[in-house]
């Protein structure tokens, strides 16, 4: 063993160690990688050695091969290995290693757990601070999820170096395991007000990266902050601090006022304080405009500093009150523009930044016209092109919005296309068809102009690069040939288009071009017909064939075939022609038509029609018995029909992926298959040869500008001078009105011309892009569902339950795998035996009465009360002595109320209160001879009208189940959430409470993982007397056309000084339709869409005998049915409004004379039909 | 939160690179290409603030930059770490060099990656600064140091 040892050290002298490394690489420049790979496989042969010494000092040389850009993720077990030597030394080695080059796919991480958690509990602080500090760069879910336990312990570590380091890694958890933010939440608050400024300044920073994202869930921190901000003389901690106020200020204004004070104070104090400050101020204060205007003073003068770090800060902090406060950064925009012209181009762009959001109609054209000439001057393309987009951006802004005059923006994307060199030909190209298209107007003026472009066109085919300025002759042709009409000469335009300079441009220009020669031709015929004089209709014919053959050569694909499709066309044409037939008419039908715009988002928002499934099997799938074991399950397990919006799975696309290669490989081995070989490639060579293409002359004494081009100063001025001719009308107007009336003229007349003032040059309708017929109303589009903060969106201030305790795991496996469910079972069971006697009586007493049963009626949610027999209810066989006895004892009084979640609103709880008070005198009367202090709690939130109460109760209260809200869960269509509130009412303590249900087919009880279907859910707190909790329970319903009842029961245990005994209540949960619908707001336009896509079924109602107001009557629906008002004309509304599986209810709702009717459509009519119902018993009620 | 820290020389070669986020190894390279060729051809009198590296993040990453002598300091950052706190940060890091290998020039770096990456681990950890103070940095720093003498010792006399 020694001499293993005194063998290993020995060997280890002969060892290159990291410098030698580094040397020997810089010794052998010539052959670097030469030299580099023989050292990897010394590195092999050392990592196979038994010394860890050899291991470590392998593995220290991986890491800087790493950085040089080798994979050294082979070597990650060994790393491992490293890493778990009990030295210091050898342990930072291994861990750095990790921290380089492990990451969430490397398999190896799995081993570590036990490892890590062993160097996090070590007694050498060293050791738990090398294992954080990797831990942080490579944690998994996994990880996260074993260690949080550990982590969170050492947060209360004696050692601050610990303290802080733990504190800073919960954020990695927090991330990787969102489950662990609220147990861990309370001690990261704690963290705020620790002693060492440290550990304080971790979680300060913690905390803002939480906050950052999800503000709301932090707000109560605030007053926390604050006395920090004040305390605080760390300036990390500080900025950090005020960034959060940033983020927090705009949910709460008031903070904002509380803050002006000590941010003033801190502007004095530093100067990298002073841009948060400032930065903070402009992102938080709305109404302020006062120090808003102070702000931009101080701006201002940062952005004329000499330091460019400031200037850059300045335009940065400005841009961020542009957000809030356009107006008064407007005033600078001189400054502004000052800063185009800066050397450095990170300045330009933050001031090209500000600009777009400074324009406006009046100053676009002026603002524009600066940036051209930026652009003419401009050196690096990088530059360039960001100048350019941002031309293009300013103006196309929220759907043109401030662009007066089209033309001029034509000829703005016109005298773009003559730069060189940029990579956006497509952006301009998109941006002139899109105007084309969408402005009817402008379509005469930009023909003409993309008529001069493609006659120009050998100016743009230098660059024929990928998205090089060429792409505008795409735009251009289609643009000439969709609009045609329009052309003052479309033979000439005809014959620009197929010129043979043409076939250099890319296949889908060319492709474009043909397509749209062809459609000039019918325009060329159209108007050559009608002339006697027949020879010319047949020359433009004959120049079509002479011209077009070149392009059935082409290599592209797409060309050739267009191109021998109208080919043969035109010749067919031509021998009509020459039997003098007139074929204008039915060559221009070929075209007929209009093309509309549609959203980019349409196809998305199409809605998946009922029963199609795009993941089943049209046909079976093919059984292929090579790979039969690596057959994807989940294709499947999915042949129930899912609502949800299918995905593209993967496996169909492995599924292609395999196909093809099989295919591939049956063809490669097929004698007759012709495979792909260089003698056919001859015919169709990929790229067009080159030198096979005539050249054509390029005359190079054309000026560097598109000839007959009208320049865009020329609109400018132009547009000053109609502005200036207006405003004098105006002013003329104005006289003449203040001639009339003298006193309100004259406000007007003295303010600066204002933004309502300018009015466009020609008046331009611009066409909306079309949406499918009843896409879905959603805004979510845009928000990624991969963002992991989402996860971390957690109401933090909600306590504590039992459930959420972070995962400890002890060393027998057996403990780790009891669920706290079976926990519970088992204490239950305990108990039993001792009350079984009491049971059974209780079990007889039921079979004699009437069923003990409550109703939780989930019907209009605030009709929705319960209909509650109690066995000590009066009328039953219980006899007075017994019921007395048993009031006296421990009377149980179940009351399930339906609160609407509107109810939490103050003024509905005072009314509600009102009411109740009302129906407890009621009560009072009603069962005077009981007496005794009882209190009935029922859910009526109704207004005015009190419902008959079928709670009758002489006993005390006890428990209060209040059901205050049912949410159909819109995410998962198949969720429906109860909401719970249990309130104990007696002075006992209740423990072990236990909610369970009956599943039925339909509807089912969520339960953890692992309980059996019929155990029961305990309610994760318990209540001592007088206190009140909530409870959420988790429904998954899979159809939801038809109300349902679920049966269930509520055991509890009352515990009270002398005894405890076990109670159990049955009760009925009731979920109506209507609590599956979501009030979903619809945009008019689209609701007419839907009610005409006649996918609808209809159905009707008639209410009799209803005296309240229209407008009453609607409320009460909306209300109590989820609907939404989308139009109301008189006494007729439409009404909408979705169910959580996604299925549109429309309600037209009209009244006359006491009777009201109902017609209503929607896609399932047995929902339809229950939720009418509903309704008439909603009014069948008052 | 810094998503990566990188340190190379004039001609781009780098010194040592630290992702706060998985890349693969080429990618890292080409990280370090593009950034380099973003800030080495930007004067020394320009702001140390730098947009539109394409490669990592997007929009909200931003590169801010130190240039000393032979060597670029380079951070990449989102938009919830102050600009000029960064700024201090470097500078901050870099004196702790200066501190632990008195004199600091790029030879140390060149021949100790390891404890460079032993040194920011004291001020940054998984992307979020640690420690801003230079004693506080340094102290542990040199206990560390400290420990990994004695063991060795321990292990050169067995």
């Amino acid at each position: 063993m020694a001499l293993k040892i005194v063998k290993g050290s020995i060997d280890r002298m002969f060892d290159k160690n990291l410098q030698d490394l580094v040397r020997g690489i810089r010794n052998h420049k010539e052959d670097e990688a030469k030299y580099i790979s023989t050292c990897i496989d010394e590195i092999k042969q050392e990592l196979k050695q038994d010394n860890i010494a050899v291991k470590a000092n392998a593995v220290c040389k991986l890491t800087y091969l790493q950085m040089l850009g080798y994979d050294v993720s082979w070597a990650a077990f060994n790393i491992v290995e490293v890493m778990s030597s009990s030295k210091f030394t050898y342990k930072r080695i291994g861990y750095l290693a990790a921290s380089q080059c492990f990451h969430e796919g490397t398999d190896v991480i799995m081993l570590t757990t036990n490892q890590i958690r062993k160097d996090l509990s070590s007694p050498n602080q060293y050791d738990t601070g090398v294992a954080l500090t990797g831990l942080s760069c490579f944690v998994t879910p996994d990880l996260a999820r074993d260690l949080a336990n550990d982590i969170m312990t050492l947060m209360s570590h004696t050692k601050p170096f610990i303290r802080k380091k733990a504190v800073l890694i919960m954020y990695k958890v927090f991330l990787k395991y969102p489950e662990s933010l609220r147990p861990a939440f309370p001690r990261l608050k704690e963290k705020l007000e620790d002693p060492d400024p440290g550990v304080q300044s971790a979680a300060v920073n913690v905390i803002c990266e939480l906050a950052r994202r999800n503000p709301k869930n932090y707000l109560s921190l605030a007053p926390l902050f604050f006395k920090l901000m004040t305390s605080s003389t760390n300036n990390w901690v500080l900025i950090k601090i005020i960034k959060l106020f940033g983020a927090l200020t705009p949910l709460e204004p008031r903070l904002g006022k509380k803050l002006i004070e000590p941010l003033t104070n801190l502007i004095h104090r530093f100067l990298s304080s002073v841009i948060a400050v400032l930065i903070s101020l402009s992102s938080g204060m709305p109404n302020h405009s006062a120090s808003i205007q102070l702000c931009v003073q101080k701006l201002r003068i940062l952005i004329e500093d000499s330091d460019q770090n400031l200037k850059y800060l300045g335009l940065l902090a400005m841009s961020k009150i542009l957000k809030t406060h356009p107006k008064s950064v407007q005033s600078h925009k001189d400054l502004i523009l000052q800063c185009l012209d800066d050397k450095d181009e990170s300045i330009r762009l933050r001031a090209l930044d500000l600009l777009y959001g400074m324009v406006s109609k009046k100053n676009l054209m002026e603002i524009v016209k600066k940036l051209m000439v930026h652009v003419d001057k401009a050196e690096g393309t990088t530059y360039r092109d960001e100048l350019l987009t941002k031309i293009i951006d300013i103006c196309s802004q929220s759907n043109y919005q401030y662009i007066t005059n089209f033309e001029w923006y034509i000829s703005i994307l016109v005298e773009l296309t003559r730069l060189e060199g940029t990579r956006h030909g497509h952006l301009i190209a998109s941006q002139m068809l899109d105007v084309a298209i969408r402005v009817k107007a402008i379509r005469g003026f930009a023909v003409l102009q993309m008529a001069t472009l493609l006659d120009n066109a050998h100016m743009l085919t230098g660059n024929t690069q990928r998205n090089g300025i060429c792409e505008v002759l795409y735009a251009a042709a289609w643009i000439c040939g969709e609009f045609s009409d329009h052309l003052e000469d479309p033979l000439q335009t005809l014959e620009a288009m197929l010129r043979p300079k043409v076939a250099t441009l890319p296949g889908h220009i060319q492709a474009v071009y043909i397509q749209n020669a062809a459609k000039l031709f019918a325009t060329v015929l159209r108007a050559q017909e009608g002339v006697p004089d027949s020879q010319k209709a047949q020359e433009t014919s004959q120049l079509l064939i002479d011209r077009l053959p070149l392009f059935v050569q082409s290599a592209n694909l797409e060309v050739q075939e267009r191109a021998s499709c109208v080919l043969q066309l035109v010749k067919y044409i031509q021998k009509l022609q020459q039997k003098e037939v007139a074929v204008a008419e039915e060559v221009s039908a070929l075209f007929a038509g209009e093309l509309n715009p549609v959203a980019p988002k349409a196809q998305k928002k199409v809605p998946i029609p009922e029963g199609l499934d795009l993941d089943a099997w049209i046909n079976e799938p093919p059984s292929e018995s090579e790979s039969e074991d690596e057959k994807p399950r989940a294709v499947f397990s999915q042949e129930e029909p899912r609502h949800t919006r299918p995905r593209h799975t993967e496996v169909d696309e492995k599924e292609l992926a395999r196909r093809r290669e099989a295919r591939k490989q049956e063809q490669a081995n097929n004698p007759f298959y012709i495979k792909a070989s260089p003698s056919s490639q001859k015919v169709y060579p990929e790229v067009p040869g080159v030198e096979h293409i005539p050249v054509v002359q390029i005359d190079l004494s054309v000026p560097l500008k598109v000839p007959g081009m009208p320049m865009s100063d020329q609109y400018l001025k132009m547009e000053e001078e109609r502005r200036q001719k207006e405003k004098e009308e105006k002013k003329k107007k104005e006289k003449k009105k203040k001639k009339e009336k003298r006193g309100r003229g004259r406000k007007h007349e003295s303010g600066p011309e204002s933004e309502e003032d300018i009015t466009p040059a020609h008046t331009v309708d611009i066409v909306t892009e079309e949406m499918p017929e009843n896409a879905l109303p959603s805004d979510d589009d845009d928000k990624d569902p991969n963002d992991p903060h989402k996860a971390l969106d957690i109401d933090l201030d909600k306590p504590l339950a039992d459930s959420e305790k972070l995962p400890v795991r002890t060393h027998r496996p057996t403990d780790i795998l009891k669920s706290p469910v079976e926990g519970a079972e088992l204490e239950s069971v305990s108990q039993e035996p001792k009350k079984k006697s009491k049971k059974d009586k209780k079990e007889k007493k039921k079979d004699k009465e009437r069923k003990c049963e409550l109703n939780l009626y989930l019907k209009p949610p605030d009709y929705g009360f319960m209909h509650l027999y109690i066995p000590t209810a009066s009328g039953t066989t219980l006899s007075p002595l017994q019921s007395f006895a048993h009031s006296d004892k421990i009377t149980k009084h179940l009351c399930f109320c339906l609160l609407q979640k509107f109810s939490k609103h103050k003024k509905k709880k005072q009314k509600k209160e009102k009411e109740d008070k009302k129906k407890k005198k009621r009560h009072h009367r009603h069962h005077s001879d009981e007496g005794g202090d009882e209190s009935v709690q029922n859910g009526t939130v109704e207004e005015e009208e009190p419902l008959p109460v079928s709670i009758q109760s002489t006993t005390l209260a006890l428990l209060s189940v209040q059901v205050y809200d049912i949410q159909g869960n819109l995410q998962d269509g198949s969720q429906v959430v109860v909401s719970v509130i249990f309130e104990n009412k007696s002075t006992s303590f209740l423990k072990s409470m236990e909610f369970n249900v009956l599943d039925s087919l339909n509807s089912k009880l969520q339960r953890p993982d692992g309980a059996g279907p019929h155990d029961g859910l305990s309610v994760p707190f318990q209540l001592p007397p007088g206190v009140s909790n909530e409870a959420r329970f988790v429904f998954s319903v899979q159809s939801i056309v038809m109300p349902q009842k679920l049966k269930g029961t509520l055991t509890f245990i009352v515990k009270s000084e002398e005894s405890s005994t076990h109670e159990k209540l049955d009760f009925k949960l009731h979920f109506t339709c209507t609590s599956y619908l979501i009030t979903t707001p619809c945009y008019s336009d689209a609701y007419a869409k839907l009610l005409e896509s006649g996918d609808l079924k209809s159905s009707s109602v008639r209410l009799e005998g209803v005296s309240m107001s229209f407008h009453h009557l609607l409320a009460r629906i909306c209300f109590h049915h989820h609907f939404s008002v989308v139009e109301r004309i008189d006494s007729c509304a439409s009404l909408y409004s979705r169910s959580i599986q996604g299925h549109h209810v429309c309600l037209l709702v009209k009244t006359a004379d006491q009777t009201v009717s109902i017609d209503a459509k929607c896609d399932e009519p047995s929902l339809l039909g229950n939720v009418l119902d509903e309704i008439k018993q909603t009014f069948s009620m008052c | 939160m810094i998503k990566a820290i990188l340190i190379f020389n004039n001609h781009g070669k780098p010194r040592l690179i630290r992702f706060y986020q998985y890349f693969a190894e080429d990618m890292q390279q080409q990280i370090i290409r593009e950034t380099f060729h973003l800030v080495s051809k930007r004067d020394d009198n320009v702001c140390n603030f730098l947009e539109g590296g394409s490669l990592i993040g997007g929009s909200d990453y931003k590169l801010i930059y130190r240039h000393y002598a032979t060597l670029y300091f380079v951070f990449c950052v989102d938009s919830s770490e102050s600009e000029l706190g960064i700024l201090d940060l470097i500078q901050v890091f870099v004196e702790t060099l200066d501190k632990c290998f008195e004199n600091v020039c790029e030879l140390d770096l060149i021949f100790h990656m390891d404890k460079v990456h032993y040194i920011l681990q004291e001020v940054v950890m998984g992307g979020m600064v640690l420690e801003t103070n230079m004693n506080e940095i340094v102290a542990q720093v040199e206990l560390q140091n400290r420990m990994e003498k004695s063991e060795f010792v321990f292990i050169s006399r067995m």
